[in-house]
């Protein structure tokens, strides 16, 4: 543990749209304690994620740091939910060795003045490797959520094919999310996609359900479901797929 | 079962139905035709209770309640069913999940059990089949992807699943080709043409009242009805047009 570290501010780019008031009361060594994961050539490894109120405290900070190596031809996959803290926080650091594949699935809910963000830096070290990111996030009251997504693309790294989506669906007035996509490409022969959009509940869409019989409350939970649906598409366990659904739906059920 | 006394609404401030009067009985298909402008998708979205739609006047008694005083999804638990002219896509939301929900949504709102996923889906194929509908188009997500002609179709589909007492079509005839009408058409009969039920169908063309016979024919203009009468007005409207038979003495 080494105490001479300084907590960020939102001076530095990785905590630009943070909550990093929250940090003072927190323990510096937080900042130290990263899990590491090495995915062995050819092999798949799956990690899954939640920050809730069940595990964390409401006002505090819940950070969960990830140093992850994909090994030649291997695949990691990780699902994550962060439903719950004052400053709930994902960061994700990785590298792909040749063939290898990163699946990253994330959502993010919350109101009152919580801040939920997954933050990643992926790092094309070796030819022919994919990447496919997807964070939704859902949002009220002063809510804020945020994808900062680095990624680096080595001079020798040809072929690499990184993709990044993210969407925000504002509940509230007041509610904000935020997308930083931030390409470093040295090879020229890449492919790497980013995009990134918010909006409003359709409220077309909504007067169409409310007409088939659905009540505010169902129409909303539905429209909620199918929009953060997109980054649990890949969970291939249906039973896991429904947990992380149910986790941020009933966030959205306690706080409307 | 139906009954429209001197409705007036507006819509950020632009008077559209003004004082519409209309009636319509269990066992009756009535039509509603009229210029463009008259208010007659106006009529249905006051009916289904879209937001934005202000009622500023008038009464509408649906099955002996006030209708103006419910929720839109309570009135369609009341029996109402709107058959919209644009239906709308939900992307990510399959039409057997949006149209189970909305059934047992329905059901609970009237007391009733829900249906479970193997019954459901057995009312499901059936009303597919009545409407020539592929049943994996019922798998895919709502609206998503279908043509003019499709989305017609699926929405009688889950006016079919739902079983209304009371159906208000707003153009439903709108963009089918010949062959599509008839199927829609035959379904309308098939669904609605009941001693217990009601149709109000709005459309703009005799064609589709060839295949769904109304009882009654109205015409709306200026956001009210100025005349009423049987099938054979909706015949002298498509021959004459409407301002030879609306300037007739009532």
């Amino acid at each position: 543990m080494t105490q001479d570290v300084a907590f960020p501010t939102r001076k530095d780019e990785a905590w630009r749209y943070s909550d990093t008031d929250t940090l003072a009361g927190m323990d510096l060594g937080a900042f130290d304690r990263w899990q590491d994961i090495d995915v062995p050539a050819g092999e798949t490894v799956r990690e899954t994620l939640v920050i809730s109120d069940e595990n964390s405290d409401p006002d505090g900070v819940e950070l969960r740091r990830l140093r992850v190596k994909i090994g030649k031809g291997a695949r990691f996959e990780l699902f994550g939910v962060i439903a719950g803290a004052q400053l709930g926080r994902v960061e994700v650091v990785l590298t792909l060795a040749e063939g290898a594949h990163f699946e990253m699935g994330g959502i993010t809910v919350g109101g009152r003045s919580t801040v939920r963000e997954f933050v990643t830096r992926v790092a094309h070290e070796e030819p022919n490797a994919t990447s496919n990111q997807i964070v939704r996030s859902v949002h009220w009251g002063k809510g804020t959520g945020n994808f900062l997504g680095r990624i680096d693309v080595v001079r020798d790294a040809q072929k690499t094919d990184a993709a990044q989506s993210f969407k925000g669906l504002l509940l509230e007035k007041g509610a904000s999310v935020n997308a930083v996509p931030q390409l470093e490409i040295f090879a020229d022969d890449v492919k790497c996609e980013h995009g990134a959009s918010v909006g409003q509940m359709d409220e077309n869409a909504r007067f169409y359900m409310a007409a088939r019989g659905l009540s505010p409350e169902a129409s909303r939970r539905l429209l909620v479901q199918a929009f953060i649906g997109d980054a649990l598409v890949e969970v291939d366990d249906e039973a896991e797929q429904e947990r992380l659904l149910r986790i941020a739906l009933d966030k959205l059920d306690k706080h409307l | 079962m139906l009954k429209i006394e001197n409705l007036t609404a507006e819509i950020d401030g632009k008077t559209i139905l003004n004082g519409l009067s209309l009636e319509v009985a269990a066992g009756e298909i009535h039509a509603i035709m009229g210029p463009n402008g008259a208010g007659k998708s106006t009529l249905s979205y006051v009916l289904g209770g879209r937001p934005g739609y202000e009622v500023t006047g008038g009464s509408v008694t649906f099955r002996g309640q006030d209708l103006l005083d419910m929720e839109p999804h309570e009135r369609a638990a009341a029996g109402l069913f709107l058959g919209f002219q644009y239906p709308v896509e939900i992307p990510g939301v399959s039409n057997v999940q949006f149209l189970r929900e909305a059934l047992n949504a329905q059901r609970k709102g009237r007391g009733e059990e829900p249906l479970s996923g193997g019954e459901f889906l057995k009312v499901a194929k059936e009303k597919a089949a009545l409407l020539k509908l592929d049943m994996d188009m019922l798998k895919r997500n709502v609206n998503v992807g279908f043509s003019g002609g499709e989305k017609k179709r699926a929405e009688m589909v889950q006016m079919g699943i739902l079983d209304p007492a009371f159906a208000v079509l707003d153009e439903t005839d709108s963009g089918l080709d010949i062959d599509a009408l008839r199927v829609v058409g035959d379904g309308i009969n098939a669904i609605m043409r009941d001693s217990g039920k009601g149709v109000l169908l709005i459309t703009h063309y005799q064609r589709l009242l060839d295949v769904v016979k109304p009882d009654k024919v109205s015409i709306l203009s200026k956001g009210r009805i100025v005349k009423t009468g049987g099938p054979d007005l909706a015949l002298r409207l498509e021959n004459e047009g409407y301002d030879a038979v609306m300037a007739e003495p009532a």
